[in-house]
């Protein structure tokens, strides 16, 4: 039991990493966003910027996950991951915005390219 | 909990986090670490960065960094996900659990369900919603763990692209101004040349630049 409770836990030290580099982080600007939230009209200014920029910057962690790949999709060429990402959003436009089918069809177009490579 | 099985969503959800413990195995991070980060960041690219930065030696602060500027993206979902949740009655602290559960998936079905539920029991909704949710993703995240070893490679490959697409497309589809659609291109445009200048913040930077930018031509649009 103290053995799979050990496996399972595995170092402490990294339990500490994760309370201090991801779920500080992240609780942060979800306080701050419910104790600064109420005054804020939802159709503000201020708050098209905030989107704006928190857009961008999603955009911004899903260009580094492509360009960057983490574990196994670095095994994927780079045009490939591309024309993957590319093909999906196509299908997405072309079916008035279905998000299913275009993410279905980029994989379907990543696992073709790679079977095609061999 | 019916909204929970009913959103495809959730599909994608479930598979991003069978990568999220994919990924946590092949850099080994410990199950009970992956299945507390799922519980307690509840974001999905968030953890994505944690585990690849960590996992490719980067130091806790420089972890940090990254992480804290990925999920400024939370704060206007909370902002706006809030005022739909709330009644004259309604004390901040209802709030808290709620406001914990705010990431991505539960912003857009917020969004999407929300309007069809009588007001005074949304926060209850939110609070099942978002229960399910992570009960699935926990799930998701221990199938991934477990199944990392055996994997095919192309598999791997597969589960990790759903990422990307999966956020991609569901930011994509909640654009409702022309400043979020010019943000979105222009954010994925911008990083891969600021990227080139290694600053260590890159995505801050191009974050802030490309948003600002799309806010700009929204306000030179308005008012022409």
């Amino acid at each position: 039991m103290s053995e799979w409770l050990a496996w399972f836990i595995g170092d402490w030290h990294a339990l500490l990493v994760l309370l201090i580099a991801g779920f500080l982080p992240n609780e942060i600007w979800r306080l701050i966003g419910l104790w600064f939230g109420a005054g804020v009209d939802e159709g503000s200014e201020l708050l098209v910027w905030v989107r704006a920029v928190a857009t961008a910057i999603l955009a911004g962690v899903i260009a580094q996950i492509l360009i960057e790949p983490p574990g196994a999709l670095a095994s994927v060429p780079d045009w490939l991951r591309y024309a993957a990402v590319a093909g999906g959003c196509i299908v997405f436009i072309l079916t008035r915005r279905s998000i299913f089918a275009g993410v279905v069809c980029g994989e379907l177009l990543m696992l073709a390219g790679k079977w095609w490579l061999g | 909990m019916r909204s929970v099985g009913s959103t495809l969503l959730t599909l994608v959800l479930f598979a991003t986090y069978a990568g999220i413990g994919a990924l946590a195995h092949d850099t080994h991070f410990s199950l009970g670490w992956v299945l507390a980060s799922t519980l307690f960041v509840w974001a999905g690219p968030a953890q994505i960065i944690l585990i690849s930065t960590l996992g490719s030696g980067a130091t806790v602060v420089q972890a940090a960094i990254a992480v804290t500027v990925s999920a400024v993206r939370l704060f206007p979902m909370v902002v706006s996900v809030l005022p739909m949740l709330r009644t004259p009655q309604t004390k901040r602290w209802h709030l808290v659990l709620a406001t914990h559960f705010i990431a991505v998936t539960l912003w857009v079905e917020s969004f999407r369900l929300l309007p069809q539920v009588p007001r005074r029991r949304r926060i209850a909704f939110v609070h099942g919603l978002g229960t399910g949710l992570v009960l699935a993703c926990l799930a998701a995240t221990t199938i991934g763990y477990g199944l990392a070893a055996n994997l095919p490679a192309l598999f791997a490959a597969a589960i990790l692209l759903l990422t990307p697409l999966a956020f991609l497309l569901s930011t994509a589809r909640n654009c409702r101004e022309l400043a979020d659609i010019l943000a979105l291109l222009l954010g994925l445009g911008l990083y891969p040349l600021v990227a080139t200048f290694h600053t260590g913040v890159d995505i801050l930077i191009s974050g802030i630049t490309a948003g600002s930018a799309a806010y700009a031509v929204h306000r030179w649009q308005a008012r022409s």
